[in-house]
């Protein structure tokens, strides 16, 4: 797995193939829109019966990424968890697996729209949080930002590879303003041509997509 | 009770001067059996005989309420029978209310049905799905006497019929004493599809099948091409032809395909007859008028595909011309039959060879219907995704005990070796998932209270409802002219679409188009009266040609005096092939070796059939890359499949191991992509995942996953879920026709012939001219996508 390096706001990151974001110097690692217990929530309320794996899934690759980076700081960027019940709803493995990744570090919840509330599960928990010359939330801000990092978009480009079509979430990098791919596995995806998306990232965005590799491709 | 035709019917008819077929008469005096299968060819009023016993019963009864229900497969089927049957009715006088009902019917006309039920219905099995789905189905079937299902020899290919085999059980025990028929075209195997319609107790009447078509080859005066499918070579001796005779269709086998001859007719058409396309991808809009424009006599030709195999009666039809290989003996003829709706005239046919290899195929396929020798339909047992929604459907409509519906369920021919286990999976299934796991004990879809099954939530129903349906479409765009209102001209597949830049021509219904931009979901293209597109492709399944074709065309390479029926090239082209190499054997396996550049050709004369050579290419090649032998690329058609490759096979025999091969299906099988169409289907089929209804396309924020997502996930967590069981046999069965290879390798045991020769032969040769190679080194996505990327990266100015 090979991540792509860049300065963003005279800061040196990673996209990691994954879709999660790594700030070396700071030993951060931030990834967005998990949604945890999303397949619970749409059976409950009386949607498909969707395979209850994803959530084991997400963890599995969040601590793979974790094993693999063994960060100081964990940044979840908001809707976390598909709604406040789909906390509760965690099983003891996955509850397991969760303390595990968090214990010996310093975990942050940034709230999202789908978990606004309070987390009862260990971390800190903020609407934002600014670290150097970066600010995490979920939602990007409309007008000029510098130095922003939201999710929230799932963001996911398309492109034509030789008549193959490939389509993958992405990073989506702007002027002064990051947007993260959705790191959870049953998540969907904006196409990053979507006209509001392309407003926010400004002219001369830059997609990474997600996969084995993270590939950077100009908008 | 034997019945005879009263004597207000006996004079409906004098006065018409008709006289009612023995076929008609006959099923009226079997009127009581529980089950019929009428087989009769087209035009010779099998609709009629199927209704006879209605009108009848319905004559003499004031009978209150649905007394039959009529299932067609096309929804103009039903309207056209809503028509015809009006005449006998109103001239007999009879008080009876005849109704259609489809997805076209309006709501408002839906409602008074259910409240007041006509006498006599015409509906889609997916319409039927929808009625039986409500909670007032057992008061709308109530009085319910007969059911005839019409073209049942075409439903029963797909899973449009076992959807309506399952209905039929459901409709047996609300209505019991219900009486069925069935009408079929000629079949291969009659009581195999009278066990389909009823496994206990079902006749089978055969009516006069009416004079031997009058089939021929087209000559031409240019030979076909050695390779290729398009026809075009003879599109000025089948505008000839269309001059000729009064209406003709030209029959083609894809859409691409009948766009390109079409416009290649329209070159040759110096007249300007009226000429017209129908196919799968035009707009709905589009495809009636074509229609319309046929029965009000105004055309002089359609070139069309599959789409019109089956439809209403064209009395007018004179000829039918079979562009490319028919690759099937039973659709030949129903296509032929297409022609001369007069019962005691012969049809008439031309085929059209579009390649060389196709000449000797059309030859095998025009022997094998002048013998009456049509291929098998080989008929798995009843699929499970659909008895998924089955069940589901069955609980929107009330509660049931699951011992009454397995026995039910087992009631329907497909259904009639149903394991309990399997029916208790599917079950499972549709109440929590079926998941190892059990995560959702709490949200089950289905409940079990005091032995009755139920919703647990009664309001899913609805999305249930919006679920029905056996036909899985594959995600297309409609392409409309752009700044135009008005209806769409037709619809591109996703994937096509997505690799349109603007500027690019392709062919739709007939004229050449410029895309113009993709605006909210809508393809906008603009006329460009440009002669030549650039693209004109749309993706889809090509049929293979039949087992029985296959061994026919074997049979005629083993038969040199057979071949005076060939043109003279293509017997020169036989004896060269035979002189170089070999003539493929009936029992055994031909396999070609020749060097050409620097690269080694290996050929295989499988004559398996596109689909299984297409797997067959894929399995061959990678173990040859396990074994060093460093392959290229492959291309397939019909009859073979040849793989290029930097170092020589020395011997064939380890590479055709049947049981190295499966194993290398299973592995290679997971992550492929026609696992992942076929697990989509069947996840929409079950109810796993909703459908995409057209015009409803989720946008922004409401953004899908796709399902490869969850066939991922399933398959590393939950790998022998009954969704991914019924996948495997699914793709086995479908597209891999892995049935095919094994057939082939059994062929093979033991007596391969290898020949090695220092040049192509020509039996080769035109496998190389075949489009759609497939390379194999290069083909990793990322491979792919990391050449785009720079290649954009480059175009932009910026470097990593």
């Amino acid at each position: 797995m090979s991540g792509y390096d860049f300065s963003f706001c005279s800061v040196d990151l990673r996209a990691e193939a994954s879709g999660a974001l790594w700030w070396e110097e700071a030993q951060l690692l931030t990834v967005s829109d998990l949604h945890l217990g999303k397949s619970e929530r749409m059976a409950r309320r009386g949607g498909a019966l969707l395979p209850p794996y994803e959530t084991r899934e997400t963890l599995t690759r969040l601590s793979g990424e974790i094993a693999r980076l063994d960060p100081r700081t964990v940044i979840c960027l908001g809707d976390s968890f598909d709604d406040l019940s789909a906390q509760s709803a965690l099983d003891d493995v996955d509850h397991a697996e969760l303390a595990a990744m968090m214990a010996g570090r310093r975990w942050i919840w940034i709230e999202g729209n789908h978990d606004a509330g309070p987390i009862e599960i260990g971390g800190s928990h903020h609407d934002e949080i600014e670290r150097g010359p970066l600010t995490f939330r979920h939602i990007a801000r409309p007008g000029r930002v510098e130095g922003e990092i939201s999710g929230h978009y799932h963001p996911k480009h398309v492109l034509n590879a030789r008549g193959r079509t490939v389509s993958r979430p992405c990073f989506l990098i702007g002027d002064g303003r990051l947007i993260l791919p959705a790191f959870g596995v049953y998540t969907g995806g904006l196409r990053s041509e979507l006209k509001m998306l392309r407003q926010l990232t400004g002219p001369n965005s830059l997609a990474v997509l997600t996969g084995k590799t993270a590939t950077p491709v100009p908008l | 009770m034997i019945r005879a035709l009263p004597a207000s019917f006996r004079s409906f008819f004098d006065k018409r001067g008709w006289s009612p077929h023995p076929h008609q008469l006959a099923l009226l005096s079997r009127a009581d059996a529980p089950a019929t299968l009428l087989i009769a060819p087209t035009g010779g009023g099998k609709t009629l005989a199927g209704f006879l016993p209605s009108l009848v019963e319905l004559s003499d009864s004031g009978h209150q309420g649905m007394h039959t229900l009529y299932v067609s497969p096309l929804k103009a089927l039903a309207a056209d029978i809503k028509r015809n049957l009006r005449t006998p009715v109103d001239e007999l006088g009879l008080d009876i209310r005849i109704e259609d009902r489809t997805g076209d019917t309006p709501q408002s006309a839906r409602q008074k049905q259910r409240a007041d039920p006509p006498h006599i219905l015409l509906t889609t099995p997916e319409s039927l799905a929808l009625l039986l789905s409500y909670e007032d189905a057992p008061r709308i079937f109530a009085g319910l006497r007969r059911v005839i299902c019409d073209e049942i020899h075409a439903l029963a290919e797909s899973k449009r019929g076992d959807q309506l085999m399952l209905g039929l059980t459901r409709l047996a025990s609300l209505a019991p004493g219900l009486r069925t028929i069935g009408l079929s075209a000629t079949v291969d195997d009659p009581p195999a599809l009278a066990h389909y319609l009823n496994p206990n107790d079902c006749e089978i009447l055969t009516a006069d099948p009416g004079p031997d078509p009058d089939i021929s080859l087209l000559e031409t005066e240019t030979a076909p091409p050695w390779a290729g499918a398009g026809g075009k070579h003879a599109a000025g001796e089948v505008m000839q032809a269309i001059r000729e005779a009064q209406t003709t269709l030209v029959f083609i086998n894809t859409r691409a395909q009948a766009e390109l001859f079409f416009q290649a007719l329209w070159a040759e058409n110096s007249d300007d007859l009226p000429i017209a396309i129908h196919h799968g991808s035009l707009s709905r809009d589009a495809r009636e008028k074509v229609e319309a424009a046929m029965v009000a006599g105004k055309l002089r030709a359609i070139v069309c595909t599959g789409s019109l195999d089956l439809g209403i009666d064209w009395g007018n039809v004179d000829l039918v011309i079979q562009i490319g290989a028919p690759k099937n003996v039973k659709r030949l003829v129903q296509r032929i039959g297409r022609a001369n709706h007069r019962y005691n005239a012969p049809s008439r046919a031309l085929l059209v060879p579009a390649n060389r290899f196709e000449i000797i195929e059309c030859r095998a396929a025009l022997e094998a219907v002048e013998a009456h020798d049509l291929d098998a339909t080989l008929r798995g047992p009843g699929p499970l995704d659909v008895l998924c929604q089955h069940i589901l459907l069955r609980a929107c409509s009330g509660p049931f005990r699951a011992d009454g519906l397995f026995a039910e369920v087992r009631s329907a021919g497909a259904y009639r070796t149903l394991s309990r286990t399997d029916f208790d999976r599917c079950l499972d299934f549709c109440a929590t998932g079926g998941y190892a796991l059990k995560a959702y004990d709490r949200y089950q879809r289905l409940l079990e209270r005091d032995g009755l099954w139920q919703l647990r939530d009664p309001r899913t129903a609805r999305n249930l409802r919006m679920n029905i349906g056996t036909i899985i479409d594959t995600e297309t765009l409609s392409v409309r002219i752009k700044g135009r209102m008005g209806g769409a001209l037709g619809e591109v597949e996703e994937a096509f679409a997505a690799n349109l830049v603007p500027g690019d021509t392709f062919l739709i219904g007939g004229q050449t188009v410029r895309y113009e931009g993709l605006r909210e979901m809508v393809i906008e293209v603009t006329k460009q009266p440009s002669r030549k597109p650039k693209i004109a492709v749309f993706a889809g399944y090509r049929m293979a040609t039949s087992l029985e074709l296959s061994q026919r065309f074997l049979d005629m390479l083993q038969s040199p005096e057979r071949w005076k029926t060939l043109p003279q090239h293509t017997q020169d082209w036989l004896h060269l092939q035979a002189e170089m190499s070999a003539l493929p054997p009936r029992n055994g396996l031909l396999c070609e070796q020749f060097p050409r550049g620097d690269q080694h050709h290996f050929s295989v004369f499988s004559f398996a059939g596109r689909n299984a050579n297409q797997t067959l290419g894929l399995l061959l090649t990678r173990r040859m890359e396990e074994a060093g032998l460093e392959p290229l690329g492959f291309v397939s058609n019909d009859y073979a499949v040849s793989i290029w490759g930097l170092k020589p096979v020395v011997d064939p025999a380890p590479f055709l191991d049947p049981d190295e091969m499966r194993n290398g299906l299973e592995t290679w099988l997971g992550e492929n992509a026609v696992m992942k169409r076929t697990f989509r289907a069947s996840a929409i089929i079950a109810g796993l995942i909703e459908r995409n209804h057209p015009g409803k396309r989720k946008t922004g924020r409401q953004a899908t996953f796709s399902s490869d997502i969850l066939y991922d996930t399933m398959r590393k967590y939950d790998p022998d879920h009954i969704l991914m069981q019924i996948t495997r046999t699914e793709a086995e069965r479908g597209l891999v026709d892995f049935d095919r290879i094994e057939e082939m390798l059994d062929r093979a045991q033991g007596s391969i012939r290898f020949i090695q020769v220092p040049h192509v032969t020509p039996f080769s040769a035109p496998l190389l001219l075949e489009v759609g190679r497939v390379p194999i080194k290069g083909v990793a996505e990322e491979t792919l996508l990391r050449d785009e990327a720079d290649r954009l990266m480059k175009e932009a100015g910026l470097t990593l």
